[in-house]
């Protein structure tokens, strides 16, 4: 059991390990990238379960990240579970609150992708995606439009700063979000992911309850995107229902792809690589005075699919590069 | 009580006009090794995937060990104890041999979600123990030195054996396989026959093949149904049904179209 | 009632542009199985293309039958040619690649045309140049018939008139049916297929060239990013009416004009673009081989 947390917590001191150098090297502008890198890795990760060893496909995984960050503001400001000076701990809640709504709309989407295959259950979950949009722009209570300002963020104390109190934070959740999957991907249940995305007949064929197993899948990855919202309301401190439009989940898109579907390692590094794309392209857009980034992501999408389908890793994981062939 | 395994009764498959399978009815008993026999498109195939639940009939009764079939879905029929291998070779192509052997064991594990997360010590040892059954499993078809591989990298003829061992993995009391020997020569045919043949005692099987060469069932096949659009026209063993004129007329029907 | 007749017009008019749009949609899955998610900005750019043509020519303010046919015919070679370098740059090398990575290729193209279309245009609205006088022809109370809704109902019906003679009563039309039947028996019998898909492209690309026009006479604003919306509403239809059955998307793109037309009249407006989605997934779960569709089995 213990042993069980050893890797977990080796990998959690390798990553405050990079908040102390991002902490006191870099200015506030790179931390802030640190925290979206931070954030994408997690949406990465969720939506390869999905897309990657599962076989379907997801392109409403921001309305998922839209309910965790709206759950994740809204009680952040209305309620506390715990008293003053234990407030980090509702933070925690609050997390978990906002990823459980998204799974339990995980569920609800999952239930027509029992039946859809490939491009429907693209755009099915696409338009999910959008209804979600549309719904919040009509909740009054939530702000509409205008969305909800001033979220608390996860409080500083014991000496840290606000930017590595909230880096601790958003590791934390990385950390989680990696091992859950990994585990749950190398078990029996992670073999029933993948039969599906192999061959659902041939799965159910071999006693795989492949209804179930996808609406795992979706319930899941929506858990863990629905984190990503919540620590995105508590990083940027607003949001509005175009914060989590169609593009968003496009940007997961795109990093499940050029990761390599199914590849875990590989969603972790093309998100870093996405979320920092931008500010290196920053000079580019200085001369052409045009905005590049997504003119760039739609030609890789369709130059890798042309020219290396599997990704920069495919299904192989960081650590398959150096074990012997 | 009755020695019947398998009791089909009456079963119809209707795709828009067309009965691809019509009234068929016949039982199987404990142990058998009954051949499913007829030229192409007969329905042998519909037959099958009536009996694994991935059609529904659209009329007819499907008793297994005395509980009906029809109605289940593929995966409920697959924990009842039937298992099935496919015409045109449906395994997990992407993933290793050894993978394609887990997967089918999935249904009998009993770690759950927590414990793979958790990686508790039951965990571990299932997992382990898992593997090695596999291994074992693989052994007897000599697959387990490419227990690594991934399926779609073998050659056709370790496919087939491999989708064998894959439904056997599920631990099933009946297994149906659909045309094993497609594709293969003729003393790779005959090897993997006396290999069902040897299967059937080892663990303690009822084997229903569907084959279109005729002349292969009849070696090893103690009853043979022979279907023709649709239709059963003839059952018995190897001598009686070899005999029939409505086979022959079947057959030489077909060859007088090809 | 005049209100009632006033939102029938309306509802159709914007209906026939959705079937134009879903007419695209439909053919290419009739052949090749797979969601052209860049056609909604083929008709993006198809309406550029008109755009500047009248500026290039002068004709932003003669409006008239002139105009119109010169407008059309712009648009629609503009259209045809954007989706026959699509189909053989981005889709061609993927043909028989799984379905993931095609639709994963059609998002990629969509979005490249979506954001190459505001560096070249910029990303500001443009507006449409008037193509035919818009008169008010009858006047009845609250109704109020205007000249531009028939002009966009006559266009629409000529297209899918000549649609309709080119698929039924055209050997290439033949070919494409036959394709769409059974693509192997139709390479066995002579069809070059690549050849097919690519006039598929063609014909259902400058029916989006057809459409782009209307709405431009009837939405004279146009952007980059327009596309998006009336493509997936126009998508919708295409299931609605049953995806791959080409009279179904005439069917279904009318449904949808008119369901739209009567929710914004009726109910309220702002979930005018949630109501597709829903009939999307109703429709899904009820009937997914939509109205006129075939149902397929998979084979085993």
């Amino acid at each position: 059991m213990l042993r069980s947390l050893k890797l977990p917590f080796l990998s959690f001191l390798g990553l405050i390990a990079v908040g102390l150098v991002l902490e006191f090297g870099f200015s506030a502008f790179i931390q802030i990238t640190a925290l979206f890198v931070l954030v994408n890795m997690i949406m990465a990760m969720s939506l390869n379960l999905v897309n990657g060893t599962s076989g379907q496909f997801s392109l409403g995984h921001a309305g998922f990240m839209a309910i965790g960050a709206y759950v994740g503001a809204y009680l952040s400001q209305h309620w506390a579970l715990f008293p003053e000076g234990l407030t980090a701990l509702n933070f925690f809640v609050y997390t978990l609150l906002g990823g459980s709504l998204a799974a339990v709309f995980g569920f609800l989407v999952g239930q027509p992708s029992l039946r859809l295959k490939g491009d429907y259950l693209a755009i099915v979950t696409l338009g999910f995606g959008e209804i979600i949009r549309v719904a919040l722009l009509n909740m009054d209570f939530l702000g509409g439009a205008r969305g909800i300002h001033g979220i608390p963020t996860v409080p500083d104390g014991f000496g840290l700063s606000r930017f590595m109190a909230q880096y601790l934070f958003g590791s934390f959740w990385v950390i989680l979000c990696f091992f859950f999957l990994w585990r749950l991907v190398h078990s029996n249940q992670g073999r029933g992911f993948l039969s599906v995305r192999e061959d659902e007949i041939a799965a159910e064929s071999m006693g795989v309850n492949t209804t179930a197993v996808k609406v795992r899948a979706f319930v899941v990855s929506a858990f863990f995107a629905g984190v990503a919202g919540v620590l995105s309301a508590y990083f940027v401190r607003y949001i509005n229902p175009s914060s989590f439009g169609f593009l968003r989940s496009v940007d997961a898109v795109i990093m499940v792809v050029l990761g390599g579907m199914g590849s875990f390692t590989g969603s972790i590094v093309a998100a870093i690589l996405i979320t920092i794309m931008p500010e290196l392209l920053r000079t580019v857009q200085q001369v052409t005075g045009v905005d590049l980034r997504m003119l760039i992501y739609a030609l890789a999408l369709v130059l890798v699919m042309i020219l290396r389908p599997q990704g920069i890793f495919g299904s192989k994981e960081l650590r398959d590069f150096w074990r012997k062939k | 009580m009755s020695d019947v395994l398998l009791d089909v009764r009456s079963i119809t498959m209707q795709f828009g006009g067309l009965k691809a399978v019509d009234s068929l009815a016949f039982q199987i008993k404990k142990g058998q090794l009954v051949g499913l026999i007829g030229p192409n498109g007969a329905g042998k195939t519909t037959a099958f995937n009536m009996l694994t639940g991935v059609y529904r009939p659209t009329s007819g009764d499907i008793l297994f060990a005395g509980q009906s079939m029809v109605g289940l879905r593929p995966y409920q029929i697959s924990r009842n104890g039937i298992a099935r291998t496919f015409q045109n070779i449906r395994l997990f192509r992407e993933l290793s041999v050894l993978q394609n052997v887990l997967i089918a064991f999935n249904q009998h594990v009993k770690s759950g979600t927590w414990s793979a997360i958790l990686q508790t010590q039951s965990f571990l040892d299932e997992e382990a123990e898992l593997r090695s059954k596999a291994l074992a499993l693989l052994k007897v078809f000599g697959l387990d030195r490419k227990a690594d591989e991934i399926a779609s990298s073998l050659p056709y003829g370790e496919q087939r054996k491999l989708e064998i061992i894959r439904a056997l993995a599920t631990k099933p009391k009946l297994i149906l396989l659909d045309e094993p020997a497609a594709g293969m020569n003729h003393s790779e045919t005959h090897q993997l026959m006396e290999t069902i043949a040897q299967i059937r005692k080892d663990f303690d099987l009822t084997v229903l093949l569907i084959e279109h060469d005729m002349k292969l069932v009849m070696g090893i096949c103690e009853n043979i149904i022979v279907l023709d659009h649709g239709v059963k026209i003839e059952e018995g063993n190897a001598q009686h049904v070899r005999s029939s004129q409505k086979v022959i007329e079947a057959y030489l029907g077909v060859e007088e179209s090809v | 009632m005049q209100d009632f007749v006033q939102h029938l017009v309306n509802g159709l008019s914007l209906g026939s542009i959705y079937a134009l749009i879903a007419l695209g949609y439909t053919m290419v899955y009739g052949i090749l199985q797979m969601i052209n998610f860049a056609h909604s900005d083929v008709y993006m750019v198809g309406a550029f293309a008109a755009y500047y043509a009248a500026k290039w020519l002068g004709i932003e303010n003669q409006p008239g039958l002139m105009s119109l046919a010169t407008l059309l015919v712009v648009s629609m070679v503009a259209c045809a040619l954007l989706g026959l370098t699509i189909e053989r740059l981005a889709y061609r090398p993927l043909r028989k690649a799984p379905k993931l990575n095609i639709l994963i290729t059609a998002i990629g193209v969509s979005l490249f045309l979506q954001y190459a279309g505001q560096l070249v245009f910029g990303a500001d609205p443009k507006v449409f140049p008037e193509v035919m006088p818009d008169i008010t022809f009858f006047q009845w109370g609250d109704l109020s018939l205007r000249s531009s809704d028939f002009t966009v109902l006559i266009v629409a019906l000529l297209a899918m008139v000549g649609l309709h003679f080119l698929i039924h009563h055209t050997k290439i039309g033949r070919a494409m049916r036959a394709v769409s039947q059974n693509s192997s028996v139709a390479a066995m019998l002579g069809v070059n297929p690549d050849r097919i898909v690519a006039m598929t492209f063609v014909v259902g690309s400058s029916l989006a060239g057809v459409g782009s026009v209307l709405v431009g006479m009837k939405y004279p604003k146009i952007e980059p990013l327009m596309g998006m919306m009336i493509g997936l509403k126009a998508f919708v239809a295409a299931v609605l009416g049953g995806i791959g059955s080409i009279p179904g998307a005439v069917l279904g793109g009318l449904l949808m004009g008119l369901s739209e037309e009567m929710v914004v009249a009726y109910l309220s407006s702002t979930y005018r673009d949630a109501l597709a989605f829903g009939i999307l997934i109703v429709i899904l779960l009820l009937k997914p081989a939509g109205l006129l569709g075939r149902y397929q089995v998979e084979k085993v």
